[in-house]
């Protein structure tokens, strides 16, 4: 009798998204992640380096010392050696700046940036806003039309904006990233109340929200397995979407990433311990059907890309 | 679940015409309305079409399937003319159907082997209709014991205990013989065997308003014991309202507050 391995029955795909201009493509997997033993296992996960509107505050030394301070208050620089040195599979330009609770940047001012980076670079661009519903749905007015041929990634798109922003994405031609609170039913109304809107499944990507290792990633990890079974195992067409997760903010937001070896010197080595925390972060989102990571650290990229090389076989 | 829309019916006036006519417009507009609205198989009913029924389902085959992208059951006495719409089917279809008697066993049986297609085996013989899940279950393990010889795999058979309308005099007690019918249907094989129904017949000769209910409690019950696969009619849409509620409260499809938007 010959031995035949067990298999899983598979019943939908994700769909593939086109991002930028260069032919990058995320999703087509036809398995679970990187099964592909059992089938496609579809386009290889991307990385994005995250780079800030306004010179971040705040941030671990060794960080900033790995990306060059030189780089940290010019999001054009900082973009291009994301893309020239890194080897970035994309750019996320974080809006952060626009936050009216913060440096409150004009929408203007936004999308004068978000032109020149998109400009400067030739690797797919994602535009993420500040979070703040009535400002973001302002910006991407403006962003999305400056940005018009880029076919940019541009969120988060949330339930209370998604009309103003999806529509801005549908008229000039952008990519949305859907994001709801670490929720599968919400994310998968979302996706209806999108595409009912006409925007297509093709210009969709789920942001789950993410929380980052020690800090609720065990959640946004069974909402993605639970979307990804759902997906490809019970054919759900409203949740066939690749997964972004905007995970750098949160992972480098936690006391591990951060803390230097004086103040908890059992915890280690500072620098080494925050692109820890940063990769294996990402490698249980890749685990759990990530098909872009936005992340900060140089070096966590290179590890990354070198996991999923592995993974994919 | 397996859904058969029913809609594709040479009983109906305009269908009817169009089949003899060779008119695939109508016929191709309901088989997608069908499948937009949730069927994931066709019901293809040419009736006994003893004049050139062959022709007539290789065309309906080839019609339907050149306009949705789902297998067919294909639904007729003439096994001239199921073999015909066999031939020509893409993917796996559906005999509906044999029953109990030897001779739609003898004329069925062996097209379910050759082409590989899932059965319906109706709880029924010549002598007539059961009269409860017992009568129902000595006819089931006939149809089994009939596949085994002929080389039909049990996981395409499909028992159907034989739905009566609830308007029949004396024979309201029979839909519940058919809920356990299924049930019990389901403890003769393990794995067990698939059950499928007629659902509208309950519903026969009912007034209007109150078909969606008869049909809709009537297969969540059947749902609930095990039923694997309805012929139903999917433009009902108070019916696959309910149907589209099971599958959520079953927890084969994700809830979402617009659920009822989805197929």
């Amino acid at each position: 009798m010959v031995y035949s391995p067990a298999a899983e029955k598979y019943n939908g795909e994700i769909g593939e998204v086109v991002l930028g201009t260069d032919g990058v493509k995320v999703g087509g997997q036809k398995v679970l992640p990187f099964q592909g033993f059992e089938g496609e296992a579809g386009n290889h996960p991307i990385i994005a380096i995250e780079v800030l509107d306004v010179e971040p505050e705040g941030w671990p030394e060794a960080l900033v010392e790995a990306i060059g301070q030189d780089v940290l208050g010019d999001p054009v620089a900082w973009a291009k050696k994301a893309q020239d040195e890194w080897g970035a599979d994309a750019v996320c330009l974080s809006l952060v700046g626009t936050d009216p609770n913060a440096a409150d940047r004009s929408p203007d001012e936004a999308a004068e940036t978000a032109k020149a980076v998109s400009d400067a670079i030739s690797m797919p661009l994602i535009v993420y806003g500040s979070g703040n519903v009535e400002k973001d749905a302002e910006v991407f007015q403006r962003v999305g039309e400056v940005l018009q041929g880029a076919n940019a990634v541009i969120g988060p798109v949330k339930e209370d904006n998604y009309k103003t922003i999806a529509a801005a994405a549908m008229g000039f031609g952008h990519v949305v990233a859907g994001e709801t609170p670490i929720d599968v039913n919400m994310a998968k109304q979302l996706n209806i109340l999108m595409t009912n809107l006409g925007l297509p499944a093709d210009k969709i990507l789920v942001d789950p929200s993410t929380g980052a290792l020690g800090y609720g990633l065990d959640y946004t990890f069974s909402v993605m397995e639970r979307d990804r079974l759902s997906a490809l195992l019970q054919g759900d067409k409203v949740l066939q979407m690749p997964i972004i997760n905007n995970m750098a903010k949160e992972a480098w937001k936690s006391k591990e990433a951060k803390v230097s070896a004086e103040e908890e010197p059992a915890w280690g080595d500072a620098a080494e311990r925050g692109i820890l925390w940063e990769v294996l972060t990402g490698v249980a989102l890749l685990m759990g059907g990530a098909d872009v990571l936005i992340i900060r650290h140089p070096k966590a990229a290179d590890v990354l890309h070198t996991t999923i090389g592995l993974l994919a076989g | 679940m397996l859904l058969i829309g029913e809609k594709i019916n040479v009983m109906s006036k305009t269908i009817g015409p169009a089949m003899k006519e060779r008119n695939p417009e109508p016929i191709v507009e309901l088989a997608k309305a069908q499948v937009d609205a949730g069927a994931n198989m066709l019901d293809i009913n040419i009736g006994p079409a003893t004049k050139a029924g062959d022709e007539m389902m290789a065309w309906l085959v080839e019609t339907v399937q050149g306009a949705v992208d789902v297998p067919l059951c294909l639904d007729t006495t003439n096994p001239v003319a199921m073999e015909a719409g066999l031939a020509v089917h893409k993917g796996q279809a559906m005999i509906n159907s044999t029953s109990g008697d030897p001779e739609r066993i003898a004329s069925m049986m062996p097209l379910a082997a050759k082409y590989n297609s899932k059965l319906i085996g109706l709880a029924l013989t010549e002598k007539g209709i059961p009269r409860d899940a017992n009568e129902r279950m000595a006819v089931a393990v006939d149809i089994m014991t009939a596949c085994m010889e002929h080389g039909v795999d049990l996981e395409n058979l499909y028992l159907d205990p034989l739905v009566l309308s609830i308007t029949v005099p004396g024979a309201q007690y029979q839909t519940l013989e058919c809920i356990n019918a299924v049930k019990m249907f389901k403890e003769l094989n393990d794995p067990p065997l698939k059950t499928v129904v007629g659902l509208s017949n309950i519903s026969n000769g009912a007034l209007p308003e109150t078909k969606a209910l008869l049909d809709g409690i009537f297969f969540t019950m059947l749902a609930c014991n095990g039923l694997d696969a309805a012929i139903i009619d999917p433009l009902e849409t108070e019916f696959m309202n309910m149907i589209k509620t099971i599958k959520v409260i079953n927890n084969d499809t994700v809830f979402c507050q617009s659920y009822l938007e989805l197929c």
